[in-house]
């Protein structure tokens, strides 16, 4: 980590998606999607399950073709700014019976930072250690990742990530099958990140936790509904556009606790 | 009976009885294990071969495919332990099965008529001259083993059509009817072992992997109904076979060698030309997706509010020539019209953007 | 050991840390089966390059030209397998079958062609393509193993983070910069090399167990990749080299299936003994746990036996407390053993070590009930089956906390009282 906290990057955006769109095969998972998300905020993407949130984390990365459009990172192309991105996958996509210790998954994170062909140094292992400090997994890093919880997991990710000491952070749903403690330990986690001026946009499911945990939030479905501070976009009306007629009965209930919510606020 | 005709014969037996069992391995993903069958059926095969000194008798054939099913279970077992992962699971348990045999063969080499090379790509040419005598005449062993082996497996699967369908297309679905899973599974593997048995002393070990799977695989490229792909493979699978006899002929080598590769060039024609699942077809309809694409891309920009060629252009990022092509190709279709430099959407042209993105 | 001999052991034992190192990661990568594939591929390769230098007129037999001709077509193959799962609805398991099966096909039709001909003695060389024929091997063809192995297992050293990552996690490895697709191509090209070198002295058929057997051996005894390389390089020398000598003791003994009986006998012995997987430990601590929880069992069965007829821990026929579940008559002779009951011709009582014992299980067991109904809010009539399991596995410490987090609760769901001490 860096000794003193860092200034915000200069940059005031920290993504723009220029009239992106991206297809699998014949079938379109974005279309014509025109965002900036300004740097500095702790963003979520929302939307419907095959909305392409997490399409739109990776075309961020250049980990998919591109039908139309464009993606800048901090106003550059993604392969000139890589060094200032972390991306936490989702926790399923990888086989946990891997032969690797915690340790070894975190340390992954400084393998694009020094050089591939040399072996990572003390410094590379100290930064390592400390990200395992800062998400509590220091007394873990010995352990085989094959037994480790759900939410150790995720908090090994999320170590990995912190590993790489970037300006951004993508992250594909960081809370999902993790347990309460985890949850709150990785939100205090991502506020200290957005209040030291690093940019945190995470895919997230859970509508009910939206307005408490996130500053900033873009709402897809295939198409942009709406982004924007919480307080402007995360609004009945555009989740009902966002979601149609497939609020399932946690996200209508959600949306009744939201509209209570405004009802009350504008009392 | 003539015997270019009886091997002919005892190709397209082969052909039909790996085909029919093979449909199911290709749709329910289990190839592998019909390569893992017909490699480890091969001690089963040595010791039957070594007591019986013949390997085509219906009752050794059973026998031997116990061996088979023996695989599949050693396979799920050795799986389940949590150990290996299932795909190394396969690659362990046949090797050393199929090492066990050859070990065997080598062992007996010369005492028995059997050797390393008939394990593997069999002896066809020989079936003419293996003959029993059936209703008075006098006729080739394998063929009438086979032919029965492909009899016995039309109806079993005409039997159990239905169950058999819901079971590779609807697993849970099967369960909730009563169907056992497990006892599907074991049935269709039981049935690839025997066959697998079979087809030993024509086609050899490896070879019927060919049988069971690549015309099978070409029919599912060709439909996508069961029945039908049923059809196509024993249709295709016996017509390569022929195919790789003549081929054999003009070559002078192996027929079973032979009839693998005609159905591995029946495959590649499938590849090329299928009509929905071919390269071509799908090259052709990716094209005109991209295209569909870009046109929907403008529209949606003069559904925003109208725009003119250099607006377009500015906006999108797309070469002059490419933009102006589209404007053209859209004020033709009537999905959008110009007035002076302005280019703005018509009703048909929203409908179009709504068909596009919304498939 | 005659210099014959020790050539022989030295090449396959090459071949086997090449193969062994190697197949690590096509294992983990969930691709076992592509080593088969692509031997068999190899196969119409080598009869190409005979033929190819029979008509140009070099000598068809040199191992480097054979070599290279393996090498076209196993990638042809590797390309054919990319390009039907890429392109059509078929599955990577029909893919490898169609091309294993086919290249094979095509090679055998070329093989015989080509033994029907009258192409000279050379012919024969090629049938040692098939099972292998490790006898054959001259020290200048274990040099060129050794050479190209060399080059396989530098480049294993070089790339070794790039194979971690794009095996483990080949999504995150493109997002810091890794060309997956093209560490992908290295990768296979590696697994093609190895078993083009391998063809000679076990064949195509038996090339995937060289692959996949000493790998999966190794990944028992070890929980770091960079260990497991080294442990199924290993196996997969010792194999080779204990596979040529085993062959060279008597006559008719192939080396080629002794080499791969070899390394499915060390696959057998790590998955039985390796100190942290082997399930010979497993099957021990399974019994062991079965004989605490017949015993615990027994204890409980007293327990509520003395409740049910409120007369306590009076001596009871042994009959009866084996009735109430149709317990084993051993489950008493365990108890015994361990001190917990005391057996009195045919009648049975708690000693004190198994009273404060049949007190813990049978708190354990009506906390967690209490818990699943309060909290979980389970039917009552699913309560007692899932405590009859979890009372045995829960330790004390988290029953503590859990008795503490519902108030230290005097009865159960069913109204009976939770024994507190040994005072009930």
């Amino acid at each position: 980590m860096r000794a003193s906290p860092a200034p915000a990057p200069p940059e005031a955006t920290a993504l723009e998606f220029h009239d992106l769109t991206v297809a699998y095969h014949t079938k379109p998972v974005l279309w014509d999607v025109d965002l900036s998300v300004p740097s500095g905020h702790l963003v979520a993407v929302v939307g419907p399950n095959g909305a392409g949130k997490s399409t739109l984390l990776k075309s961020a990365l250049g980990l998919v073709p591109l039908s139309s459009g464009y993606v800048r990172v901090f106003g550059q192309a993604y392969d000139d700014v890589r060094t200032r991105v972390a991306y936490v996958p989702q926790r399923e996509s990888v086989d946990w019976d891997f032969p690797a210790s915690v340790f070894d998954v975190v340390l992954m994170g400084r393998y694009g930072r020094r050089g591939w062909f040399r072996r990572p140094d003390a410094g590379d292992r100290r930064t390592a250690r400390e990200a395992l400090e800062r998400v509590g997994m220091a007394e873990y890093a010995d352990r085989q990742i094959s037994r480790l919880s759900g939410g150790q997991q995720q908090r090994t990710f999320l170590a990995r990530a912190l590993a790489q000491d970037a300006d951004l952070y993508m992250m594909d749903e960081p809370f999902a099958g993790v347990d309460a403690v985890t949850e709150r330990a990785i939100i205090a986690l991502l506020r200290e990140l957005r209040d030291r001026g690093r940019t945190v946009v995470c895919v997230h499911h859970d509508l009910q936790t939206v307005r408490e945990y996130f500053d900033w939030v873009v709402l897809l479905n295939m198409r942009l509904v709406a982004a924007g501070p919480v307080d402007e976009a995360f609004l009945t009306e555009k989740l009902q556009a966002t979601y149609g007629g497939r609020l399932g009965i946690l996200e209508t209930a959600a949306t009744q606790l939201l509209t209570e919510r405004q009802g009350r606020s504008t009392k | 009976m003539n015997p270019q005709l009886t091997i002919v014969l005892v190709g397209a037996c082969a052909a039909v009885a790996c085909a029919l069992p093979g449909t199911f391995l290709v749709l329910r993903g289990m190839s592998l294990l019909g390569d893992a069958i017909s490699h480890a059926v091969l001690p089963g095969i040595v010791i039957a071969f070594l007591i019986t000194n013949s390997a085509s008798t219906l009752p050794v054939v059973i026998g031997a495919s116990m061996l088979g099913l023996l695989t599949v279970f050693l396979i799920e077992a050795l799986h389940r332990t949590g150990r290996v992962k299932e795909d190394t699971s396969i690659a362990v348990v046949f090797p050393a099965l199929f090492a066990l045999g050859v070990l065997l063969v080598a062992r007996y080499t010369g005492q028995k008529d059997l050797d390393q090379e008939c394990v593997l790509y069999g002896e066809i040419a020989f079936a003419p001259d293996n003959t029993i005598v059936l209703l008075g005449h006098e006729i080739s062993q394998p063929l009438v083993v086979l032919a029965g082996v492909a009899v016995l497996n039309l109806v079993l699967i005409l039997a159990l059509f239905k169950e058999l369908k819901i079971a590779t297309f609807d697993a849970p679905l099967a369960a909730a009817l009563g169907l056992s899973p497990v006892l599907v599974h074991y049935l269709l593997m039981g049935t690839v072992s025997v066959t697998t048995v079979a087809c030993f002393e024509s086609i050899g070990a490896i070879l019927v992997v060919a049988f069971l799977i690549v015309p099978a695989a070409t029919a599912h490229l060709l439909t996508d109904r069961l029945g039908v792909m049923l059809g196509l493979a024993c249709t295709i699978g016996a017509v390569s076979s022929t195919g790789g006899y003549y081929l054999a002929r003009a070559l002078d080598g192996s027929i079973a060698g032979c009839m693998a590769a005609t159905m591995g060039a029946a495959f590649g024609v499938a590849w090329l030309l299928a009509p929905r699942e071919g390269i071509v077809a799908r090259a052709l309809r990716s094209r005109r997706r991209k295209e569909q694409f870009a046109r929907a891309l403008v529209l949606e920009r003069l559904g925003r509010s109208q725009a003119s060629h250099g607006e377009l252009v500015a906006g999108l990022r797309w070469p002059e020539d490419r933009v102006r092509e589209i404007l053209a190709a859209l004020t033709t279709a009537e999905l959008a019209r110009t007035d002076g430099d302005a280019f703005s959407i018509t009703p048909a042209g929203h409908d179009f953007v709504q068909q596009v993105v919304g498939s | 050991m005659d210099f014959t001999l020790l050539t022989v052991m030295a090449g396959a034992g090459t071949l086997g840390i090449v193969a062994g190192a190697l197949g690590c990661f096509t294992v983990l990568k969930r691709q076992s089966l592509l080593g088969d594939a692509l031997a068999h591929a190899a196969l119409p390769g080598v009869c190409l390059a005979f033929l190819f230098g029979s008509a140009v007129g070099i000598d068809p037999r040199h191992p480097l030209l054979l070599l290279g001709g393996a090498l076209l077509t196993a990638w042809l193959g590797t390309l054919v397998i990319l390009g039907i799962t890429r392109t059509t609805r078929l599955k990577q398991d029909a893919a490898l079958g169609i091309v294993l099966s086919v290249f094979f096909g095509v090679g055998i039709a070329l093989l015989t062609a080509i033994q029907h001909t009258n192409l000279g003695a050379s012919q024969a060389g090629l049938d040692k393509y098939l099972f292998g024929q490790a006898a054959s091997l001259l020290p200048h063809d274990v040099w060129l193993m050794a050479g190209l192995g060399s080059l396989v297992l530098g480049t294993i050293v070089v790339l070794f983070r790039h194979f971690q990552l794009i095996v483990f996690d080949p999504v995150y490895a493109g997002s810091i910069g890794v060309r997956v697709r093209l560490i992908e191509v290295v990768l296979t090209s590696l697994v093609v090399v190895a078993v083009v070198v391998g063809l000679q002295t076990v064949g195509v058929v038996l090339m995937a167990a060289m692959v996949v057997t000493p790998a999966a051996a190794a990944r028992q005894w070890t929980h770091r990749l960079s260990t497991m390389v080294v442990v199924a390089g290993i196996f997969g020398g010792a194999a080779g080299a204990l596979g040529a000598w085993t062959s060279s003791l008597a006559s008719r003994l192939p080396t080629g299936p002794i080499i791969v009986l070899w390394a499915t006998a060390l696959l057998l012995v790590s998955l039985l003994l390796s100190p942290r997987r082997g399930l010979l430990w497993a099957a021990v601590r399974r019994a062991r746990n079965r004989r605490r929880i017949r015993a615990e069992n027994l204890l409980k069965d007293l327990w509520r036996l003395g409740e049910h007829d409120g007369r306590g821990d009076v001596a009871r026929a042994v009959t009866d407390v084996l009735a109430v579940r149709a317990a084993p008559r051993r489950a008493i002779d365990e108890a015994r053993a361990a001190g917990l009951v005391r057996v009195d011709g045919s009648m049975i009582r708690l000693t004190p070590d198994g009273k404060k014992r049949a007190a813990e299980v049978v708190r354990n067991h009506r906390i967690w009930e209490l818990y699943l109904s309060r909290r979980l809010e389970l039917a009552d009539d699913h309560l007692h089956r899932d405590a009859e399991d979890m009372e045995h596995a829960l330790d004390t410490a988290v029953l503590d906390e859990i008795d503490a987090a519902l108030g230290y609760p005097s009865h159960d769901p069913h109204g009976r009282p939770i024994p507190r001490g040994t005072t009930a």
